[in-house]
């Protein structure tokens, strides 16, 4: 049971990452891909209607551990205070920042928008890197490393949402946008990977790879104009570096802490996993639907 | 000056702000829904005004109340890991079903709504109103829910120094939890009836050139965008009416929960009810003071057990038997706060209340006028109405300082105290530091909404489409209507 929920809440983390890391992305290349406001409309426009949805992965996993291992959520966020406190706030500047960018009237104030969401994106990307770095490798390079990896890899997964999203000039500057991130991703990650092997079970070392030859896959195929597959490509790259993480944390959430102290009681488990698994597939149904819904690309006309 | 006292101040700070704008998204979704589902079925155009006219409102103030949320979820574990720890078994559980059960439904339904008014069929994009807007209620009871075994544990037991769950169905029918989500949740919709009543009374009072203070007049401009808009029928007026009916049904719904909730604490918080009276010692036939000095009778008595004559415990005797059962220690609420906001939660509540009763009455609509044209609401009464604004959510928070500072200094009754519940490895400068910036980008968001909030409801309803609106009408803003249409929200 207590394993079980560990997978349930590295999925978690793995949706929260791989879906937000694209708005993250978005938002920290907003004004890089831009040269109107017709345009950052059309860029914000990707993911304005599902953001706020993304984020709530991150609110669930949190909760869940909250829930299903006490003493770890406790232990992490009372750890990693001042670094997860600038992530809150981050999210809060960006979240009213996205929110309120459509309400307000003056210039001014729309540059003062995107100013919260450019920082509540770049911020949270780089910390929840370097916060996983730091608690698996406790030292600073490992720390800085981490933080790159992530904001790297957010960056180019958004640029590829973008493109994939866009049709014309913010198309076109995304695709650019994702090969230069990549020019920053792939020695980061490669700087990484030597890290893995003989740190937690064997398999990590597969995802590992694994999530290094999608980043690889993803950046090729940027070049080769297949967004899709390049979307799903980096994708893949940020489930398998979470499941790399989680793999290793698995033996140890939390310096001198195991899972099976940090858990709640098998009872607590058993009732959350029939709750969960009743709901969490129509979580992910409604949320895929939402996708579906706004499927289009979005042209400068109509954003 | 410690830690603790820090973070027991970043609680209240970043908990009264998530409060002040949470209650208004509860509310005031529901009010938003009821008139998009008034426009699907009467097609009556001005409904769909409204419609877009609060839904903009709604949105300003929803932003703020998700990422003060957010806040919320993290503060636990940061600040409060003793407690995080002890309790997580039992009182994550809800935490982890609000977020799974009921923020993915609000926010995942809310983006379609938003975006989706021109790409979803009608139905359907009603429907996701109704099922973000459930959401916000079901979170509600959620964290209420989790909040009432605070107050009143139940359905655990307490195992090497951890609180396990043996029972989730008591933790979510936990007595305590059943009185305050109904009292709670219709306090709500009185802060946002309060909120739609003040706005109406404002529009009403600027379309016929009145100004909020008396004395001073303006004239309708002509240039002013919503003077077309009084060619509409009672648009003010049908959404005034609506707000008065909510406020006046739910500040029903708030008395008789609260009249729960005050029998339920003479068993389970007898403390927090002797100091909301200041109550020293056990006395039968106990007295509600109006005032300091103004008692009634056994009127305590009459609230609290439906008996004149009952006895209610008092603050020294139960400090006396606590100190017998827990050993020597300080039981004992800050009074005077408990006492206040006691009163100012009952009065700026029941005044409310009391404005949305006298409302319906002065726009009834007489019988023999049936089908034809209302009374005017008087302009008296717009005013009141905007000058009563404040007085709802003062009454909420009041209501929260009362419940939260009342169960001082447990922070789960009878099992664990606050000052034990502080995370013990985050120090004083790191509390200093997260509570400043929270307060100050919270004061600065807070007055930002206001300030959006103040325009909008200024500026007033967009103009309905050029080909529909009379003739001569120009459009006040024309290129942001046609050319944003799913961004304007």
């Amino acid at each position: 049971m207590t394993t079980f929920w560990f997978i349930v809440i590295a999925f978690l983390w793995t949706g929260y990452f791989v879906l937000e890391g694209f708005d993250f992305g978005v938002g920290a290349l907003l004004p890089l891909l831009s040269r109107s406001e017709a345009d950052r409309k059309q860029v914000l426009g990707t993911i304005g209607p599902v953001w706020d949805g993304n984020e709530v992965w991150l609110i669930t996993a949190v909760g869940a551990m909250f829930a299903a291992f006490p003493a770890w959520y406790s232990g992490l966020l009372s750890g990693f205070y001042l670094p997860v406190f600038l992530v809150i706030a981050g999210l809060i500047v960006r979240g009213v920042g996205l929110e309120w960018r459509g309400k307000v009237h003056s210039r001014r104030e729309v540059a003062l928008c995107d100013a919260g969401i450019v920082t509540g994106s770049v911020l949270p990307a780089f910390l929840w890197g370097a916060i996983f770095g730091n608690l698996l490798f406790g030292t600073a390079l490992a720390t800085v490393l981490g933080g790159a990896l992530s904001l790297s890899v957010a960056v180019l997964h958004g640029a590829v949402f973008v493109a994939l999203k866009t049709t014309g000039g913010v198309r076109a500057r995304a695709r650019r946008a994702a090969l230069l991130a990549a020019v920053g991703a792939v020695p980061v990650a490669l700087a990484t990977l030597p890290s893995v092997p003989g740190k937690g079970p064997g398999w990590t070392l597969g995802t590992a790879l694994l999530a290094a030859a999608a980043l690889a896959a993803g950046v090729t195929l940027v070049w080769g104009r297949r967004e899709g597959w390049a979307f799903t490509a980096t994708a893949t790259a940020i489930a398998a570096t979470t499941a790399t993480v989680f793999g290793v944390l698995w033996t140890a959430p939390l310096p001198g802490l195991t899972l099976a102290e940090a858990a709640s009681a098998p009872y607590t488990l058993t009732v959350l996993t029939w709750i969960g698994l009743l709901a969490l597939p129509g979580v992910i149904a409604y949320q895929a639907w939402t996708y579906w819904v706004f499927r289009k690309r979005l042209t400068a006309h109509v954003s | 000056m410690d830690a603790l006292d820090l973070a027991r101040w970043q609680f209240g700070v970043t908990t009264v702000y998530h409060f002040l704008f949470v209650p208004l998204t509860i509310g005031l979704g529901v009010y938003v829904a009821g008139l998009q589902t008034a426009w699907h079925l009467t097609g009556k155009e001005h409904y769909l005004r409204l419609t877009k006219f609060f839904g903009k409102l709604f949105l300003i103030n929803f932003a703020m109340g998700v990422v003060t949320g957010i806040v919320q979820e993290f503060q636990f574990g940061m600040n409060w890991s003793e407690y995080s720890t002890f309790v997580g078994d039992v009182f994550g559980a809800p935490l982890a079903l609000e977020a799974l059960l009921a923020f993915f439904l609000e926010s995942t339904f809310l983006g379609l709504w938003i975006f989706g008014w021109d790409r979803l069929p009608k139905r359907i994009h009603l429907a996701c109103l109704w099922a973000a807007v459930i959401g916000s209620n079901l979170s509600a009871y959620f964290i209420l829910a989790a909040n009432a075994w605070m107050k009143h544990p139940v359905g655990y037991e307490v195992v090497d120094g951890r609180a396990r769950m043996t029972d989730l169905w008591a933790v979510l029918t936990n007595s305590t939890a059943l009185a305050q989500v109904p009292h709670v949740v219709a306090a709500s919709f009185v802060v946002a009836g309060g909120f739609v009543i003040a706005v109406a009374g404002y529009r009403i009072l600027r379309e016929r050139g009145l100004t909020v203070l008396p004395g001073r007049r303006n004239a309708p401009a002509a240039q002013d965008a919503t003077v077309p808009v009084r060619r509409l029928p009672d648009m003010w007026r049908t959404s005034l009416r609506a707000a008065l009916v909510m406020t006046a049904i739910a500040g029903a719904v708030v008395a008789g929960s609260g009249d729960l909730s005050g029998q339920l604490l003479r068993e389970q918080q007898p403390m927090k009810l002797a100091a909301a009276e200041g109550l020293r010692h056990d006395t039968a036939g106990a007295p509600f003071s109006i005032a300091p000095g103004v008692e009634v009778p056994g009127l305590l008595s009459l609230l609290a057990a439906h008996d004149p004559r009952a006895t209610v415990q008092g603050i020294d005797d139960i400090q006396a038997r606590y100190e017998k059962t827990f050993g020597p220690a300080d039981y004992t609420p800050n009074v005077p706060v408990v006492f206040w906001s006691f009163r100012v939660m009952i009065g700026f509540g029941m005044t409310t209340v009391g404005l949305s009763a006298l409302g319906l009455w002065l726009t009834r609509r007489p019988r023999r006028q049936r089908g034809g044209t209302a009374k005017p609401v008087p302009g008296w009464f717009a005013r009141l109405c905007v000058l009563a604004l404040p007085l709802p959510a003062v009454a909420i928070i009041s209501g929260w300082l009362l419940s939260e500072i009342g169960r001082q200094p447990w922070t789960v009754q009878g099992e664990l105290m606050t000052a034990a519940s502080v995370s013990p490895g985050v120090s004083l400068g790191e509390v200093a530091i997260t509570l400043a910036v929270f307060t100050v980008l919270y004061g600065v968001l807070a007055l930002a909404e206001g300030v959006l909030l103040v325009r909008h409801v200024k500026a007033g309803p967009e103009l309905p489409p050029v080909e529909n609106a009379p003739t001569g009408a120009v459009p006040a803003r024309p290129d942001e209507a046609r050319l944003t249409p799913t961004l304007m929200y």
